[in-house]
């Protein structure tokens, strides 16, 4: 295993240039403020369903696809705007499917949970904790029987390592040497119980026992994220196999949107990492100590997400419905 | 053999192939009209499966399209639909049907329902194999027959060849749809010879055949069971009895009106399948062929499938649990008795 160390500013990531670490801070700004919308939408009762807000782990999405070419996959899971939307995806079509619009990226027919843009690589969020660990997988296989380079990156929770699938998936892509990248969303909780009662033994003991290398992450530093699934990303495109990223993270809203008591674990816990830890201010304080960003720039590019925010939820708001006769199309091919 | 095949002028090539020839001749087939057709499994390799159904494909088209997986089937169920969706056509082995139990979230969440979630973006053009049939002393874990569960499922096709000839051509189409086909193989019938045509053909889902013609009563029966609706036909024929045996070949999509074209002209029917009788495929055929002919029927559509047992392992009870045709023709004798 191998920890991410501190290295110099000056040194790091030297090939991204400033206005690149700025749009990394607004795709997470982005994400960001469109699940604040999507809280809103839902409290109001505008929004049908159920959301799984990505707050507070934006670094790791942001990070990870920052490190995707466009034809690369990815999937995600039942917590996924994040990902969609730093795989590519617009926040007026996101919008549109989340409120089961027809102008959404499934025609309204996927809603949160089932996001997928093809487009750009997206093979779908999954409902099924840990049920997109074989999808992944086979994505990566189909690229090399293919003659592509394409990367895949598996996207999960930490209650994933719960689900025999993951394991099965991981030993193939191993054995076989699949360009896989799988990252582990370590944000302390499955749903309502702490990973501690859940997991036993060591997180990256698991993919070890694979031969798959495992980078523990400080997920809440995008830099750091960015510089891990650079490395596994080139190890997978180069044919040297599948490799293993635990991220450690917070979400700091519910399970979902409905989960407002949050007795599982306490107040003082969330302040702390959201004061102390949190990706957004991570980022701005680095880059303003090295003359990337200040606080005008800054203040700018909130004022520009809320109004694409804005602009986009006014456009999903008026999209119309899916036509009835939508209900069986798309049974079959 | 089946009434279905097509003569051309000029009469191709046709050969007696087992079952199992006429499977591995479709795989070959379209591996070599389609690199992106691919089978993934366990043993299908150099081992060439339990059965020898894949002898000598491996061979042919190497390990990096016949690939052997770990025993691992919801893993390797869930690696082919990756690669379906994203350009590749595999052909998933699952030994013995029992096993598509593990692999279920993978078929039912994954595969079934990606083209519906995406709202039609994304395709999962895969192919199940798997088995169904009891009577080889197996026992209650390698002896079901699960294909209902699947049929259940909206967005998977489910075929279930019973002839060579149906094999080949039903598993061709399979492999050319771009939806995630299920095709069950009775294990019983890899050995069963008969006449398939040597060029390419393919027998489009949802079309049913008419495996005998016959005025009295009707038998629609599925997979293997068609040869016991055919050797309840040769039993009633000698008393008098001319029974039609219907074989729908794919249960989804099913071919409502050839059943019921034939449950109208013999006004008598029997549904025969070798999965659970109880809430299975029977409930199904039954229900659709009276909703279709209820007016020209002389008798409630009779059902014959499985014992409601776990399959035994002493023959003896185990040939107790899977429909004969001495009870079909028995059924038949019935029905035709209140003529
Ligand atoms: C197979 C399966 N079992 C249970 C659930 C219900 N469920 C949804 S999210 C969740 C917890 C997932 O925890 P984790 O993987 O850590 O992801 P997080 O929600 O923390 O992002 C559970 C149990 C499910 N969706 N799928």
């Amino acid at each position: 295993m191998t920890r991410a160390t501190e290295i110099s500013p000056r040194d790091e990531l030297a090939d991204v240039r400033p206005e690149q670490w700025r749009a990394l801070y607004r795709q997470m700004l982005t994400i960001r403020r469109f699940e604040e919308q999507v809280n809103e939408l839902y409290t109001s009762a505008r929004m049908p369903g159920l959301a799984h807000l990505y707050i507070g782990e934006e670094a790791v999405a942001v990070g990870v696809c920052a490190a995707l070419r466009r034809d690369d996959y990815i999937t995600s899971t039942h917590r996924g705007h994040g990902h969609c939307l730093a795989k590519g995806a617009s926040v007026d079509r996101m919008f549109a499917e989340l409120l089961g619009k027809a102008a959404g990226y499934c025609r309204g027919k996927g809603g949160s949970m089932h996001i997928a843009d093809p487009e750009v690589g997206n093979l779908g969020a999954n409902a099924i904790v840990g049920g997109s660990a074989g999808i992944a997988a086979g994505a990566a296989l189909s690229a090399r029987m293919r003659g592509t380079d394409q990367v895949a990156v598996c996207f999960f929770g930490e209650g994933a390592l719960g689900q025999g699938l993951l394991y099965e998936a991981m030993n193939m892509a191993s054995l076989w040497r699949l360009p896989v990248v799988y990252v582990c969303e370590n944000n302390l909780y499955n749903e309502y119980t702490p990973a501690s009662e859940t997991t036993a033994g060591s997180m990256t003991a698991r993919p070890e026992a694979f031969g798959i290398p495992c980078t523990e992450v400080d997920g809440q530093d995008v830099r750091a994220v960015l510089r891990a699934a650079r490395a596994a990303v080139a190890r997978a495109r180069a044919g040297e196999g599948p490799s293993f990223l635990l991220c450690h993270t917070y979400r700091y809203r519910g399970h979902h949107v409905g989960d407002v008591n949050r007795a599982y674990r306490t107040r003082e816990e969330e302040q702390w990492w959201m004061t102390e830890r949190d990706p957004l201010t991570l980022l701005a304080r680095w880059m303003t100590a090295h003359g990337i960003a200040d606080a005008a720039l800054l203040a700018q590019l909130d004022a520009k997400v809320r109004e694409e925010i804005a602009r986009g939820l006014a456009f999903a708001l008026d999209a119309p419905y899916p036509d009835a006769s939508e209900v069986d199309q798309h049974v079959y091919a | 053999m089946p009434s279905a095949q097509v003569q051309p002028a000029t009469a191709p090539e046709v050969r007696e192939l087992t079952f199992a020839q006429a499977v591995r001749e479709a795989l070959a087939e379209e591996m070599r009209r389609d690199p992106r057709v691919f089978i993934i499994g366990e043993d299908v390799a150099e081992a060439g499966h339990p059965f020898k159904v894949l002898t000598g494909l491996v061979e042919e088209f190497g390990r990096d399209r016949v690939i052997d997986t770990p025993i691992s089937e919801a893993g390797f169920t869930g690696i082919a639909v990756g690669a379906a969706m994203t350009g590749m056509r595999p052909v998933v082995d699952i030994m013995f049907g029992d096993f598509i139990t593990l692999a279920m979230d993978q078929i039912v969440n994954q595969a079934a329902k990606v083209h519906y979630m995406s709202g039609g973006k994304l395709r999962v053009p895969m192919v199940v194999r798997t088995t169904l049939g009891a009577t080889r002393r197996s026992a209650a874990q390698h002896s079901q027959s699960l294909h209902a569960w699947l049929c259940h499922v909206p967005g998977l096709k489910v075929a279930l060849p019973s002839t060579p000839y149906d094999a080949k051509g039903l598993l061709k189409a399979a492999i050319r749809d771009d939806n995630p086909v299920i095709v069950f193989e009775d294990k019983m019938t890899y050995q069963l010879k008969g006449p398939v045509p040597a060029d390419d053909y393919v027998i489009p889902l949802g079309v049913a055949d008419v495996k005998r013609a016959g005025r009295d009563v009707t038998i629609v029966a599925t997979s293997s069971m068609v040869h016991v609706a055919l050797a309840a036909a040769e039993l009633l024929a000698g008393e008098g009895i001319e029974a039609e045996v219907v074989d729908p070949r794919t249960t989804v999509p099913l071919d409502v009106e050839t059943l019921v074209a034939s449950a109208r002209k013999t006004g008598r029917v029997i549904v025969v399948d070798e999965g659970y009788e109880k809430y299975g495929v029977t409930g199904e055929l039954a229900a659709v062929i009276a909703e279709g002919a209820f007016y020209d029927l002389d008798a409630p559509v009779r059902r014959l499938g499985a014992m409601h047992v776990p399959v035994p392992f002493s023959p003896v009870l185990e040939d107790l649990t899977v429909p004969t045709a001495e009870r079909v023709a028995a059924v038949a004798r019935e029905l035709c008795g209140t003529r």
